[in-house]
């Protein structure tokens, strides 16, 4: 049951790079990365690919997939003709470095500017205590594999360079609405979720829910809700008052 | 590649208090612990930061918090984990990981993890195999995930304290991932450094410390059957081998008995126990429940005998007894190798897994909705409507560096091994659910040990610039043999897992293993001279030319390992000694390393058990493992104590 296929492969470097065609064969039940592991054993030894867990569970494997943004391990080859040729290049929005890889370090970045959980003082180990439907919401988005398909579809980002500095992205700002829907967390991340981590370029076009392979719901549970929570915060004079006194940036402080 | 440009290579050179290898979470909980200690840690993974093994871990972590059954406390769970390990584990991990793990778990909490809940609102546990009360605290089939990310977010946690104290995000923990480490170095017989490449460069770079914890996972990808990734080629069991240290159980692999078995290309990857402990049930290709026909001697009276009672338990467990598809790893797997030996398997050459007929959709997408996701994406099968078909993977060692149970020390000193890569915790067997407890239990004390040791030193032993061009030149050897023509890293390593699938796996023979030995000497030597193409940045035909070298030193450790143990005992059945025996219980196989490629085994006697220890198992168990003359003993002392 197995047939030859016509792939297509991105190969180089940051420097240059070009589509390079290779036949190759492909069995019942494969998916891309099947293919691309074999492209390794045979003709291709040296080319770079990431993967880890074969299973949709790492997001390792992030590439496009005849210009989708796709998991190379969930893409079965039954989903493509079999005289179609199958083009597979790294993400875009990122810098490659050889072949399928790209050098993702611009999330690692954005993931360290958000200010991490901030657990109630009072409260000891132990002491946690939830409700099973107030902790699903976060959960929702803890769901994420960081596989950077969102980030690397946004069209705020994926285009434009110069917006890099000032957008999360998707993930990161879900994580923002992660920890502001934590029943427990006590920060206040409203208005450095706009003024800092750029919701506002967000105009929820939902390509980021279209790629995502845990099937998040990006745009409606994360990035809408946490827009109308900062637009209410914006009005309320008290509030407004209290930003007035902390110095912009000084997030922590403002968060008391 | 000459010594002369080995040794004109430019090397990117750090020096930290303390570097721990792997960022799973053993490596990540050790890091934390370290840099709570005060140290300037590195964290090196081969894989980008927060991919490692751990993320893949479905189930659940086990700590007997008592949320759901108030019964469990940490002598349930201490008694499990022997039994489970057959009591060949060190018991004194036992204790420590039962009597530690509620903590680390909570603790997690305060990092801002968020399990799934009890109606009461504390963390839901749920059931395991082998395990006598619901334990595992989860959340959904995704639970390494959420350990993996809580940690990692902890250390960004961390990083963001650092960097408003000292204006630098790195001045305490610095993460260098896609860094893989091939040589540890050692100065008068004690740990200095470390040496490595960057994978997406392939530029060398050296790390100067005086403590270094290995954390590096697993060794699956020696077998062709696996549910491990790329990753699990014993680098950790290997540089701590080539560095002085020792291992122990490395006959010890835990076959998962529900891996996928179709298509082919996803033949290994894992089926979550969850599926049975939320109720569901195995059948062979006649529609009968074979579990029942397989509860050995020693789990009599523990596992129901009838389909009848067994249905009962998951309505009414502290009445009846739990069904025999959650009996430990290593009965489930033997068992269902059985049945597909004897023709009554699935048309894929496994057994069916079938949770359809008893949970609703609804139930089935809440509980295991990654379960659904993958056999739905990647074998067309809906397991809301049908059932699945699953067969043995190799999927974890028990084996792995002997340390000390408090301090997590090595024979080297400075050398420190936490989680899966360490030894002696899980025996013979591990339950499910006592990684990644495992991991956060003795990560902290092995971030604790470093860091005290650290404390404890007059001056930091310095790397000897000798042994920093040895290392050059050793990760550059696939290229010098490139010119001379050798054979492609993929093939031979296919040949490896191959051998080992086939003449170290489920079941053993003595000559089938000897016949395995030989096949190894031969890979050796082939493994030596591969040749690989392309240059050096992010080439995966010399990363795993390297890599091969310590799949062949680790696999050499089970298969002499495996030949010398004559009984069946959990991960190491033989054919041609299928009983258990108590003389063996108290002996451990330590291996040595001998040159580069070769090993040298010991017995080693195990220290026996503290007697309160003893005491919280009834004597007729006892009696099913021990020696009379362990138990005499035993007695003996008891009696003493009570004049
Ligand atoms: C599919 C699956 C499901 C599982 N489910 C469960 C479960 O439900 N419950 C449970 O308790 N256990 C489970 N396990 C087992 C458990 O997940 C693992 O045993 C555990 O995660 C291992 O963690 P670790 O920290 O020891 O290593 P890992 O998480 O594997 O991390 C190893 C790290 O070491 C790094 N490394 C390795 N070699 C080098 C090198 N040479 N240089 C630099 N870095 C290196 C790797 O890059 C990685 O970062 C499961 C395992 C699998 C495969
Ligand atoms: S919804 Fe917002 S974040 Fe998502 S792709 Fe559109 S603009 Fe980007
Ligand atoms: S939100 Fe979805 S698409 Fe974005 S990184 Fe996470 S898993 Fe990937
Ligand atoms: S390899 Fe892990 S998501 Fe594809």
């Amino acid at each position: 049951m197995s047939y030859w296929a016509r792939f297509r492969v991105w190969r180089g470097d940051s420097e240059k790079g070009e589509l390079v065609d290779y036949p190759v064969e492909v069995n019942e039940g494969e998916v891309v990365l099947d293919v691309v592991h074999r492209l390794q054993q045979t003709e291709a030894p040296d080319l770079a690919v990431r993967w880890n867990c074969k299973a949709g569970k790492c997001g390792s494997c992030s590439m496009e997939i005849n210009g989708r943004p796709r998991l190379a391990c969930m893409t079965r080859m039954n989903t493509f003709a079999e005289d179609e040729v199958v083009t597979i290049t790294p993400l875009r929005t990122f810098p490659v470095i050889r072949d399928l890889v790209t050098d993702v370090s611009f999330n690692y970045t954005k993931a360290r500017e958000v200010p991490a959980f901030a657990p109630p003082p009072d409260l000891k180990p132990g002491e946690y205590r939830m409700q099973q439907v107030d902790v699903e919401r976060s959960q929702e988005f803890r769901k994420c594999i960081e596989c950077y398909l969102c980030q690397n579809t946004c069209h705020v980002v994926r285009d434009h360079e110069e917006n890099k500095q000032h957008f999360a992205g998707p993930r990161y700002l879900m994580r923002i609405a992660e920890l502001d829907m934590h029943p427990l967390d006590a920060a206040d991340r409203k208005r450095a979720a706009q003024e800092e981590h750029g919701l506002g370029f967000c105009n929820i076009t939902k390509c980021c829910t279209e790629v995502c392979p845990e099937n998040i719901k990006i745009t409606d549970n994360a990035l809408i809700p946490l827009k109308e929570r900062v637009v209410d915060r914006k009005y309320d004079p008290l509030i407004w008052l209290g930003n007035k006194i902390f110095k912009r940036g000084d997030v922590r402080a403002a968060k008391q | 590649m000459t010594a002369s440009a080995a040794t004109s290579e430019e090397i990117e050179h750090h020096t930290f208090d303390v570097v721990v290898i792997g960022a799973g979470g053993a490596g990540l909980r050790a890091a934390i612990e370290a840099r709570l200690q005060g140290k300037r840690t590195a964290i090196i993974t081969k894989s980008l930061f927060g991919k490692a093994h751990t993320v893949m871990a479905e189930g659940g972590c086990a700590a007997a918090m008592g949320n759901v059954n108030p019964n469990d406390n940490w002598k349930v769970h201490f008694a499990d984990t022997m039994r489970g390990g057959k009591f060949l584990n060190n018991w004194r991990m036992a204790e420590l990981h039962a009597k530690e793990a509620p903590d680390r778990v909570w603790e997690l909490e305060t990092y801002g993890a968020l399990f799934d809940r009890t109606p009461d609102g504390k963390i839901s546990q749920r059931n395991f195999g082998g395990h006598t009360y619901p334990r595992l605290a989860h959340v959904g089939d995704r639970t390494g995930l959420e350990l993996i990310r809580t940690l990692q977010q902890k250390i960004v946690s961390l990083q963001q304290e650092d960097h408003a104290a000292t204006g630098d995000y790195e001045s305490y923990i610095k993460v260098f991932h896609e860094t893989t480490i091939t040589e540890l170095f050692k100065t008068d017989g004690r740990i200095s450094g470390c040496f490595g490449y960057f994978r997406p460069t392939g530029k060398f770079v050296r790390f100067d410390a005086p403590a270094i914890v290995l954390a590096t996972g697993g060794v699956g990808k020696s077998y062709s059957v696996t549910s491990n990734s790329w990753e699990y080629t014993g680098d950790g069991h290997a540089l701590a081998l080539r560095a002085g240290a020792t291992l122990i159980n490395m006959e010890f692999l835990q076959f998962h008995p529900t891996g996928m078995v179709w298509p082919p290309s996803v033949k290994g990857i894992l089926v979550t126990e969850s599926v049975r402990g939320d109720g569901g049930v195995l059948r062979n290709s006649e529609g009968k429940r074979f579990m029942f026909d397989y509860i050995a001697d020693v789990f009599k009276n523990l596992y129901a005998t009838t389909e009848e009672e067994a249905d009962r338990w998951y309505t009414d467990p502290d009445n009846n007894k739990r069904p025999p598809e959650l009996l430990p790893r290593d009965e489930v797997a033997r068992a269902i190798n059985a049945e597909v030996k004897a023709g009554r398997g699935s048309p894929h050459g496994g057994v069916y897994l079938d949770v359809s007929t008893r949970l609703s959709p609804e139930q089935i997408l809440k509980r295991l909705p990654s379960m659904y996701h993958q056999f739905k994406e990647l074998a067309d099968v809906d397991i809301t409507k049908e059932p699945m078909e699953v067969g043995p993977t190799c999927h974890y060692v028990m084996g792995g560096i002997e340390v000390d149970p408090d301090t997590g020390m090595s024979v080297v000193p400075g050398l420190f091994a936490a989680g899966e890569c360490s030894g002696g915790m899980h025996g013979s067997n591990r339950l499910g659910g006592n990684s990644l407890s495992d991991l956060l239990v003795f990560g902290r004390r092995c971030g604790l040990g470093a860091a005290q040791y650290v404390d404890g030193l007059d001056a930091r032993p310095q790397v000897q610039e000798a042994d920093v061009v040895t290392a050059t030149e050793r990760a550059l050897l696939p290229f010098t043999t490139a010119a001379e023509g050798g054979e492609n890293p993929f093939v031979v390593h296919q040949e490896l897992q191959k051998t080992m699938h086939e003449l170290v796996g489920i079941i053993r023979k003595a000559d089938e293993m000897e016949l395995a030995l030989k096949k190894l000497e031969d890979i050796a030597v082939r493994a030596r001279t591969v040749s690989v193409t392309g240059g050096r940045a992010f080439n995966p035909n010399w990363h795993l030319a390297l890599d091969l070298r310590n799949m062949l030193l680790v696999s050499m450790c089970v298969a002499k390992a495996a030949l010398e143990r004559k009984e069946s005992r959990g991960g190491h059945t033989r054919d041609d000694y299928p009983v258990m025996d108590p003389e063996w219980r108290k002996v451990l196989l330590v291996c040595s390393a001998e040159g580069e490629d070769n090993v040298r085994l010991e017995r080693k006697e195990q220290v026996p058990m503290r007697p309160d220890l003893l005491d919280l198992f009834e004597m007729d168990e006892l009696k099913k493992y021990f020696t009379g003359e362990e138990l005499g003993g035993h007695r003996a002392t008891a009696q003493e104590g009570a004049k």
